[in-house]
């Protein structure tokens, strides 16, 4: 039972939680100790699923005894597996970072239901086999997010949440259009049922159409390039505790959406996406790199860069080879982990300085050279310096751009490297390097559980760096399975009957 | 009434949309509820548009699909209704706190953000 169900505890864990959190409204001592437990579980749930999905290849789960297609499926392969995983630990390391940053009148505001609806919705998103499946979970994450947003009941985060929750609907009305289109095509929103049926189908209008406005929904969330401006405009208002784990985790959903139809539903080869998608890429990583340079507080700087980093596993998906998907894989993967604990760093920038403002802050290498240290980590993996993580992940994309004959992306992705690095030197040379202005009266000690979320993402990015190579075998193998989706789809569809119809019967 | 359909679908996602680009959150929000129902009856126009026909099988019949409505689209517009209800009502509360927090209703609330 607990082995055959790994892929719904990922979503079920987190949606107790936020019923038994949002059960004690008002008692905050029992709501932090069911968020810990919850937390922990679902770390250890995702991780369980990853061993299992490397161990035995694609996990299917169908919903309430209805075999697939008409049954709702829960479907883990490598990718989303991998999605899940990282997941979990970024719960638990924004979790840990938020034992020093929630405040009370937060917890009191719904902070605890709210952060494992999110999480719920995130896995939901990352392990459904359902298309419109995709669409509620969506929607499960866009209301809890919307509810994050504005925990601090500030005049700027109101602002910003209007447009959030503008164009984030938007987009999943657009979203809703093209499966709407698709279920009239196909009959099925079954993903893998999809792959099969479509391609007897043929190409039509109404399915270049419904792929266009798929791009364009996901494109909303994901923040590419004409639609990304939501994001800068919102994200710095957050606590930093829920915007590190939006940098984290919220894009990172409509990349993989992205990656998920653009490879088992519609494909990037022969179909004329490949363009748009080329351009998008590379309008994407410069309009964000750019946004970032004329900034000056810290969590602007680091909305603009969520932006160009996308621009980089866009990439990956608008080169479209096995080696550019496993590149954009590992691309994800590495900037969770690193855009995170970018935000965490500002966080604790913030409260060791008392400003997010860069010109007014300075002299942190002096008063806390732990944290300085601490810092190099994340910027110079995100700038792409070797031995860190974000070196193999450009390198991957770069190298299989070139190989698959798009070498003006490469070039566009080089110069936003470059000036990448232009952005983490300008925060280093700020916050840490200058001389303060003036001693702050607000600024304090950074606490020690703040620390340890940033060094233990940090110590990840260490690790994948160092021993990048199981990270690119595993890569490879989930872009494998992504071009080659016959196992996902024989998981789905072939697998259950074939099983015997324990499941599949009605039950008396 | 493919015509009618197809008119209403297009007049409230106009509607919806001019809405949208309008600078006061009153106007955001019923242009999102007008562009939602426009994509609900859209889900619903697309499991064919037989009219008077029930969704529901004969009990101990096979059925033949001809005489019969598609009983998906109409719960995946009821599913829809109902998320589109919820954020709606969401999106309204924030509304109003940005209402009352800037005592002015313009997207932009305080202009001159930084």
């Amino acid at each position: 039972m607990l082995l055959a169900q790994a892929v719904l505890w990922p979503v079920a864990i987190p949606l107790a939680t936020a019923a038994l959190a949002a059960c004690c409204w008002q008692r905050l001592a029992a709501q932090r100790a069911i968020s810990a437990a919850g937390v922990l579980l679902m770390f250890a749930a995702t991780l369980l699923l990853l061993w299992q999905v490397r161990a035995e290849g694609v996990q299917a789960v169908q919903f309430g005894g209805w075999a697939a297609p008409f049954g709702v499926s829960f479907v883990a392969d490598r990718f989303s597996a991998a999605m899940a995983a990282i997941t979990g630990l970024m719960a638990f390391a924004t979790w840990l970072f938020g034992q020093a940053d929630i405040r009370r009148r937060e917890e009191r505001a719904g902070f605890h239901p709210l952060f494992h609806g999110m999480l719920a919705g995130v896995n939901g998103a990352f392990l459904t086999g359902d298309i419109f499946n995709l669409y509620v979970w969506f929607e499960v994450m866009l209301i809890t997010a919307m509810g994050l947003l504005v925990i601090g009941r500030t005049r700027a985060q109101l602002d910003g949440v209007l447009k959030y929750a503008v164009l984030n609907l938007f987009s999943t009305l657009i979203f809703l259009m093209a499966v709407a289109l698709l279920y009239g095509v196909a009959g099925t929103l079954n993903m893998a049922d999809l792959a099969v049926v479509l391609p007897q189908a043929g190409p039509s209008l109404t399915l270049t159409i419904s792929a266009l406005l798929l791009l364009c929904g996901f494109g909303i969330k994901a923040g590419y390039f004409p639609l990304f401006f939501w994001l800068p405009a919102s994200y710095h208002t957050a606590s930093i505790t829920v915007a590190a784990i939006f940098a984290g985790l919220l894009t990172k959903v409509g990349v993989y959406a992205c990656f998920r139809v653009f490879t088992l539903i519609f494909t990037v080869e022969g179909s004329g996406l490949r363009e748009i998608l080329a351009v998008m890429a590379a309008c994407t990583m410069l309009f964000g790199v750019f946004g970032a340079a004329v900034q000056w507080d810290v969590r602007r700087i680091l909305s603009f860069h969520i932006v160009s980093q996308i621009g980089y596993m866009l990439l990956g998906l608008a080169v479209a080879t096995p080696a550019a998907l496993a590149g954009g894989i590992f691309y994800i993967i590495h900037h969770i982990v690193v855009k995170a604990n970018l935000f965490l760093l500002a966080g604790a920038i913030h409260r060791a300085s008392g400003t997010f403002d860069l010109r007014q802050s300075g002299g942190l290498m002096r008063r806390s050279p732990l944290l300085a240290a601490l810092f190099l980590v994340p910027a110079l993996s995100l700038g792409g310096i070797p031995p860190l993580s974000g070196f193999w992940a450009k390198f991957m994309v770069i190298d299989a751009s070139f190989r698959g004959g798009q070498g003006w992306l490469a070039a566009v992705a080089l110069v936003t490297g470059i000036l990448t690095l232009y952005s983490m030197t300008k925060i280093w040379m700020e916050a840490f390097w200058k001389d303060p202005l003036m001693p702050r009266p607000t600024a304090r000690a950074v606490p020690a559980p703040m620390l340890a979320a940033i060094a233990l993402l940090a110590a990840v990015t260490v690790a994948i760096g160092l021993q990048a190579e199981p990270f690119v075998a595993y890569a490879q193998s989930a872009a494998q399975a992504l071009v080659d989706p016959s196992d996902y789809i024989a998981a789905v569809l072939g697998a259950v009957p074939a099983e015997g119809g324990a499941m599949a019967e009605p039950r008396p | 009434m493919e015509l009618i359909l197809a008119l209403s679908i297009g007049v409230l996602g106009g509607s919806g949309v001019w809405l949208l680009m309008r600078p006061r959150t009153f106007q955001l929000i019923i242009g999102l509820s007008l562009l939602s129902y426009a994509v609900n009856l859209f889900i619903f126009s697309m499991g064919r548009f037989p009219v008077g026909r029930p969704p529901v099988l004969e009990p101990g019949t096979a059925g033949d699909p001809a005489q019969y409505a598609d009983p998906l689209p109409q719960a995946l517009v009821l599913t829809a209704i109902v998320i589109g209800f919820a954020t709606t009502a969401l999106f309204l509360v924030v509304m109003l706190a940005a209402r009352g927090l800037t005592g002015g209703d313009h997207v932009d609330g305080r202009r001159q953000d930084h």
